[in-house]
């Protein structure tokens, strides 16, 4: 190239790998986010609030909760990521480090990905943390608190994971959250069944390993192929800003 | 002369049905200024955005280096800066983790270097100060602290002059002068009466869409 060497093109070896990148992305947003914890225990205070109001409101027989305990844990945790997922890009969109991340040179889906992954730390794995604590309160087993819990590991990250796509796409809008659970829900819906089945079939106790394996496949297929469609909706609506 | 590090053929841009431009064609060579020039709404920043990559919706040609660019897509974006409207500062970080996030996926820098380019651009003293406690001509300078280290052969500015104050735009001139001297390509938007010695235009808007 015939350019001055001072400002030529960057070498090659100046790269940054992409998985030191993906650090970057995901210690940054992890950073801010405790920098507004408000905002963390939004979700929190919300699963703990929608379980709590259930035996008030329903019923608070043992033999009710039992039963219908392990469903309500499910349905409130996927409600309140549900309720977080309009952050995940929104904020970077209105400061303009999104427009910066797209424009790092990664690939945009594992950036994507590292995103999503802070997102569930910040929302899936708190839900999880707490939710032995409310498995007693709905009088679950201790059996069936323990594949509640596992099948809410492996559930959380696939919801985060699909509501990222549907996050991307709504994100020009001004108004996104209906269209949001519009989208979403129903990609939400076999995550449910599986995580509830799984837990309904420990408390009779058949053997869950079929349901568990088949909630890691959902895992997977989410991990594979959810972060490309995020990162191709990101472009798509920061190409229409 | 040298090899054109970016060639638009025929750009065409079309938004809510309204032509912005057509047959645009122009060459960003190094050693360079550019100014995009046009009133209110007659689509800079969307040229801007389209060269740097953002925008879709377009057609027409963009080469890198004499080739088409999505076909080269890491290529490009590893020798291209852009700053947009928005300044990818995150309020609720200082600016030394702002600028350490921004620079990060680009290459390796030690926290010294940082604070030196932050310093360059009157920010001592605010390292540790949260972004969002800062006004908004010292979060633009933020920003503006990635084009004291930054190596990339192609810069795309969009309205860097804004909020800024006379003693920094009379520095940011100087700076984006000298980077043209050096041999790096300058594309630049701005309101302010820019007058810079061989400085290439791009005039967009007028009766005839161009």
């Amino acid at each position: 190239m015939a350019f001055d060497a001072r400002a030529g093109l960057r070498p090659e070896a100046d790269a940054v790998s992409v998985f030191t990148a993906m650090r970057v992305v995901f210690v940054r947003d992890l950073r801010a986010a405790f920098r507004q914890r408000q905002d963390l225990l939004n979700p929190l205070l919300f699963f703990v609030m929608v379980v709590t109001l259930f035996p008030l409101g329903v019923s608070p027989e043992v033999s009710f909760l039992q039963l219908a305990g392990s469903g309500i844990l499910w349905v409130a945790a996927l409600l309140s990521v549900l309720l977080s997922l309009d952050h995940l890009f929104r904020h970077d969109f209105d400061d303009g480090t999104l427009e910066q991340l797209v424009l790092q040179p990664q690939p945009l889906f594992l950036l994507v990905l590292a995103k999503t992954a802070a997102h569930w730390v910040l929302t899936g794995l708190p839900l999880i943390l707490l939710a032995p604590l409310l498995g007693v309160m709905v009088h679950l087993e201790g059996n069936s608190i323990a594949v509640l819990c596992l099948t809410l590991l492996i559930g959380t990250p696939v919801l985060s994971l699909i509501g990222a796509i549907g996050a991307a796409l709504t994100l020009g809008l001004k108004s996104a959250g209906v269209l949001l659970s519009l989208l979403i829900i129903p990609l939400y819906i076999p995550v449910l069944i599986f995580g509830t089945g799984t837990v309904a079939a420990a408390a009779e106790g058949a053997p869950v390993g079929g349901y568990i394996a088949l909630m890691g496949a959902f895992l997977v297929l989410a991990i594979t192929l959810a972060p490309f469609a995020a990162a191709a909706a990101l472009r798509i609506s920061l190409s229409n800003s | 002369m040298s090899e054109p590090l970016l060639q638009a053929v025929n750009l065409q841009c079309e938004r809510d049905d309204r032509m912005l431009f057509r047959d645009l064609s122009f060459s960003i060579l190094p050693g360079t200024l550019t100014r995009v020039e046009g009133p209110n709404g007659s689509g800079k920043t969307t040229l801007l955005r389209i060269l740097a990559g953002l925008n879709d919706a377009w057609s027409g040609q963009l080469l890198w280096l004499g080739k088409p660019r999505a076909r080269r897509r890491e290529e490009f974006l590893h020798n291209m800066l852009y700053l947009g409207h928005r300044p990818g500062i995150k309020p609720l970080l200082t600016p030394v983790e702002n600028l350490r996030a921004l620079m990060a996926g680009r290459k390796a820098m030690s926290d010294g270097v940082l604070l030196k380019a932050l310093a360059g651009t009157g920010l001592a003293g605010f390292e540790d100060v949260p972004c969002r406690r800062l006004s908004a001509g010292q979060q633009r300078r933020v920003a503006l602290a990635r084009l004291l280290i930054a190596d990339e052969p192609l810069w795309i500015l969009d309205e860097v002059f804004t909020a800024i104050d006379i003693d920094g735009v009379t520095a940011l001139e100087h700076l984006l002068v000298q980077r043209a001297r050096d041999g790096g390509a300058v594309v630049v938007t701005t309101h302010h009466d820019l007058q810079l010695p061989s400085m290439q235009r791009i005039c967009l808007g007028g009766a005839d869409g161009l």
